[in-house]
């Protein structure tokens, strides 16, 4: 409250009065009744339907397509094919790769190859049946380890060797020098199945058309990032962003699989300007799994040198992201599985080496968590095993070692506030670890993990030196306050957070706040619902526009009230004099005399997250604001005689920064927690073994994720370590508390029963195999036992900050960032 | 593809209702694109998620398996009809109270289940809510809060004076 010019951050919990409450989300009414407008929820006077075919085949070249029996069935009004829509897009700039539709070939099992549009859904489904395509097959390459060792045929005409997409190396001081530092020195392969979003609504767009002169084309999407398909049609169709709108329905589920510009977003803006009527494409569960762009599968070696104490003095990291077929976001994915092993532990020396290889499956991309639930579980596996040759509770070996705060990483990562510590005390001590672990009955076991997340990317997709977010606010004379921001409300509550923020400055009920986001009409810039940015971001732009709108207003209730501005305090609904409360204006009349003396009172406010300090090529991925903690313990139950693994009860600790809206916190929290589950147990993209690489299971029967019966209790407790960087020092809780589950998880099963899985998802199948080799005498693991030769390119060295860099790379420059990357998060 | 519609008589939501559509169509498919009732949302049109849920003489069906044609006669209540008169069900309450709506996507089927299973049992305990509650697939909540919305909405439906508990909302200390 007030007009005091302490920054939101150094307010005390003690002052906010909205800020840090449990409340109902400003859409909650309408998602209880029914009311919220899903993309597919649209019905537009002479609506038509769109339908895609799909390619059968995981890799072929496309000889011939005869569409014009399709075109002559009755009811059909346009079918389009790959030339109809020749530019290519993709999210990242680096990798313009995917066609709406396939050009000459295709490249997964359900890339798009042809579209119709008819006046029924059963019609378009219909002539989908009537296109006839003439496909040659071609090898396909089902997994990563096969894409690495065959350049030929290459899946794309663009990659850094043969299949292999990207190469990374990255080096941050001698790590041969940390190892022959280290008291033991220890080597681990993991791997990382991949898994999908599984968002309960499936995709759907809307387009309509308003013909030339003026033609302007309205696109409605469940898209997590109007501001990208906004970039992505205007290319594709050629026509002036200044005649495309963008609308982001709330979607039903994010989780970044709708973060991507889409195939059927852009053949529905083609089809209404081609057939001049409004047109809508929902995708069936079965499209949905070939969208995907979920969790990359990934194998990972990691060797590690410690101290006898646990000081880490060298980490070698070695990543291989299977990529699916187009780019999506695998190049920002590939470094997201270098960036985040420095920010918990001190790693003094670092090296990363990272391959994303294409393969013939749907792509991947950036599911919760992006990249980094991947390395995460390997380190703190690898973490776990370290501590058991060391003899160290793996608890106080962590807690020994904490990254401090206010501090700069080996990689250049400039840390904030570090709430690590409370959040692993927090468990141990909620979950009687110190009485647990090592104690429990054969077949119970315990396990601990930790991790970190970005609270957004510190650098934008498209390098610009423009904000990442931004809001415009309007103060109405009546007394209400109309928030504009470009945001995009997926149900993580990102709406209610810049109603709480600028009720929070303003002294206002939230009830008087009214929000309208994700417009590219009606809304500044927002980057997107990804990275776990939003509520750092728009938040940061929702104070700086809230605080002008006070300092344009308080100077006329001082003039009113006279009392020096100094003394107003804007609270409760009311502008009054701190020294005398009762003597004030109501809010409402405070704007009436603003709005009579300047004009329409409405202000902006924008953000732009600060300068990392890294300056090499690659630097642009892992740089945030602010860093999120979270630490978590796992009970388990495993039946040795059948290797399930059963999980009732999970406890969590999250530094969230600061609460801004308690319930959703909360909420984000648990469904971390459950999403974390899924990855550790059940979920994993599954493709048939042959060279078909046809999709296993894609129905939401087949790929099995948690249900009430599988979910585990879990006890959550919130840490708050405000950032300065965050609004009033939040940092974000969206995805961090995913990643510390599986690894939790899986030292939890190696406690119950002695075999390591170092594999996720671990399945009953993996459980028993190892046990029977733990029987036999053999090696009591399930995991990958090699990582494959990979051409890694010569090293790009940045000393570490101790070793007098300065943040680039050396050798002559080798390696130093010259232009704007633009592939970044 | 084109078969001539066929008119069937049904009361929805309370309501009698005549509706014309093609004999092929299911429930889903009548609500939403015939009626205009598009809060009963669809994850996957086969049976999988229970995200179409309503109920049908009061008991929970999958609206995606369910021919409208096999609806004639019959009560339909799909979220729309949950609220009395501009005020929320308790249920409908207490699932915005707590948050237990994330993306809002697969509520309206979690409402009426859980409407379903209070009907039936004033009192469940967390393990009946889970079993009652198996069908529908969440992506977002991790079903905690739902199970905690759904105890909360039926002690205050038993007519206790009852608030969530501090830990729902704010974590352990």
């Amino acid at each position: 409250m007030g007009t005091s010019k302490k920054t939101a951050t150094e307010r005390r919990p003690s002052e906010l009065r909205v800020v840090g409450r449990a409340l109902r989300k400003v859409d909650a009414t309408s998602k209880v009744t029914g009311a919220t407008r899903f993309a597919d929820d649209l019905f537009l006077p002479r609506m038509l339907y769109a339908k895609l075919l799909r390619s059968p085949h995981p890799h072929a070249r496309i000889v011939s397509i005869d569409p014009s029996a399709a075109r002559s069935l009755p009811g059909v009004k346009a079918v389009l094919t790959g030339p109809d829509l020749p530019i290519p897009f993709g999210i990242l700039p680096v990798s313009q790769d995917e066609h709406a539709l396939a050009l000459d070939k295709v490249r997964f099992v359900g890339d798009p190859v042809a579209a119709v549009a008819a006046t029924t859904e059963e019609i378009a489904t219909q002539a989908l049946d009537l296109i006839r395509v003439e496909y040659e097959p071609l090898r396909a390459f089902p997994n990563a380890i096969d894409a690495v060792e065959h350049a030929d045929p290459a899946i794309h005409d663009y990659a850094d060797a043969g299949n292999i997409h990207k190469l990374i190396d990255l080096e941050f001081g001698d790590v041969d020098a940390g190892f022959r530092d280290a008291d033991l020195v220890r080597e681990d392969l993991f791997f990382f199945e991949g898994s999908t979003h599984l968002p309960m609504e499936q995709h759907a767009a809307a387009a309509d058309w308003s013909p030339p002169p003026g033609g302007r084309l309205t696109v409605w999407s469940s898209t997590q990032t109007p501001h990208y398909v906004h970039r992505a049609l205007a290319k594709v169709l050629e026509l002036s962003p200044a005649r495309i709108r963008v609308i982001a329905c709330p979607n039903g589920g994010g989780f970044g699989g709708k973060s991507d510009p889409f195939s059927h977003e852009i053949v529905v803006a083609k089809l209404a300007m081609v057939t001049g009527r409004p047109i809508k494409i929902t995708l069936t569960r079965e499209e949905v799994f070939y969208c995907h762009r979920g969790r990359h599968p990934t194998l990972m070696w990691v060797k590690t040198g410690v101290k006898q104490d646990g000081a880490i003095t060298g980490m070698h990291f070695k990543s291989l992201l299977d990529g699916g077929g187009y780019g999506s976001y695998g190049v920002a994915s590939t470094y997201y599985t270098g960036a985040l092993q420095t920010v918990t532990y001190p790693v003094p020396r670092y090296k990363f080496q990272g391959a994303r290889a294409f393969t013939n499956k749907p792509p991947c991309g950036p599911k919760r968590g992006h990249g980094t639930p991947q390395p995460r579980f390997a380190l703190e596996v690898h973490i776990d095993k370290l501590a058991e040759q060391l003899r160290m509770d793996p608890a106080d070996l962590r807690l020994k070692h904490l990254v401090p705060p206010h501090s700069v990483t080996a990689n250049w990562l400039r840390i904030g506030t570090m709430g690590l510590g409370r959040c692993i005390e927090k468990v141990v001590s909620g979950s009687d670890w110190k009485r647990r672990f090592k104690q429990l009955p054969y077949g119970q076991g315990i396990g601990l993990a930790c991790s970190s997340y970005i609270t957004g990317a510190g650098l934008p997709i498209y390098w610009n030196a423009m904000p990442h977010s931004g809001v415009q606010l309007k103060c109405d004379r009546g007394g209400g306050v109309t928030v504009f921001c470009g945001s995009t409300e997926i149900g993580q509550g990102s709406d209610s957070i810049l109603a709480m923020i600028v009720a929070e400055v303003l002294g206002l009920d939230p009830a008087h706040i009214a929000v309208v986001t994700g417009d590219t009409d009606l809304t500044p810039v927002d980057l997107g619902s990804y990275s776990s940015r939003v509520t750092l971001m728009t938040g940061n732009a929702a104070i700086q526009a809230a605080e002008r709108a006070r300092d344009l207003i308080a100077p006329h209730v001082a003039r009113k009230l006279e009392v020096p501005e100094r003394r107003l305090a804007f609270a409760d609904g009311r502008v009054f004099d701190v020294e005398q409360p009762e003597h004030g204006l109501g809010f409402a009349e405070a704007v009436q005399l603003a709005e009579a003396a300047e004009g329409t009172v409405g202000t902006v406010g924008s953000y732009t997250p600060p300068r990392s300090p890294g300056r090499y090529r690659g630097a642009g991925v892992g740089p945030s604001p602010a860093y999120s903690y979270s630490a978590c313990v796992a009970l388990v139950d495993v039946d040795p005689a059948t290797g399930i693994v059963r999980v009732p009860k999970i406890w969590i600790a999250h530094d969230v920064g600061r609460v801004i809206n308690a319930a959703s916190v909360m909420g984000q929290i648990e469904g971390s927690v459950y999403m974390g589950l899924g990855e550790a147990l059940m979920e994993e993209m599954a493709y048939r073994g042959n060279r078909k690489v046809v999709h296993k299971i894609p129905s939401l029967l087949e790929y099995k994720s948690p249900t009430t019966l599988e979910m585990c209790d879990v006890v959550t407790y919130v840490v708050e370590d405000p950032d300065p960087n965050g609004p009033f020092g939040a940092k974000e809780c969206g995805q961090g508390p995913l990643l510390p589950v599986p690894p939790a998880v899986a030292n939890a099963v190696y406690d119950a029963v002695g075999v390591r899985i170092d594999e996720v998802p671990i399945t009953p199948e993996k459980v028993f195999k190892a046990l029977r080799r733990k029987e036999k005498g053999e090696d009591p693991r399930f995991g990958p036992t090699h990582f494959p030769d990979i051409p890694w390119p010569e090293p790009t060295c940045v000393p570490p900050p101790w070793e007098g860099g300065d943040g680039g790379a050396v050798e002559g420059g080798k390696g130093r960032q010259r232009a704007p990357e633009a592939a970044r998060p | 593809m084109h078969d001539s519609k066929t008119t069937i008589a049904l009361e929805v939501n309370e309501e009698p209702v005549e509706v014309a559509f093609a004999p092929h169509k299911t429930l889903l498919e009548v609500l939403r694109e015939d009626l205009g009732l598009t809060g009963t949302k669809h994850g996957c049109e086969l049976g999988e998620c229970g995200t179409c849920t309503v109920l049908l003489d009061g008991t929970p069906v999958l609206s995606c398996l369910v021919l409208g044609l096999a609806c004639a006669g019959r009560r339909v209540k799909t979220v729309e009809g949950m609220a009395d008169r501009g005020t929320l069900h308790p249920l409908q309450e207490a699932f915005a109270e707590l948050g237990a709506a994330q993306c809002g996507y697969c509520t309206p089927a979690f409402l009426l289940a859980s409407e379903a299973l209070l009907a039936a049992n004033a009192s469940p305990s967390r393990d009946v809510i889970k079993d009652a509650l198996a069908g529908n697939l969440c992506r977002c909540t991790g079903y905690i809060k739902i199970y905690e919305a759904v105890e909360l909405a039926a002690a205050r439906m038993r007519g206790e004076d009852a608030s969530p508990a501090a830990e729902s909302l704010y974590g352990y200390e």
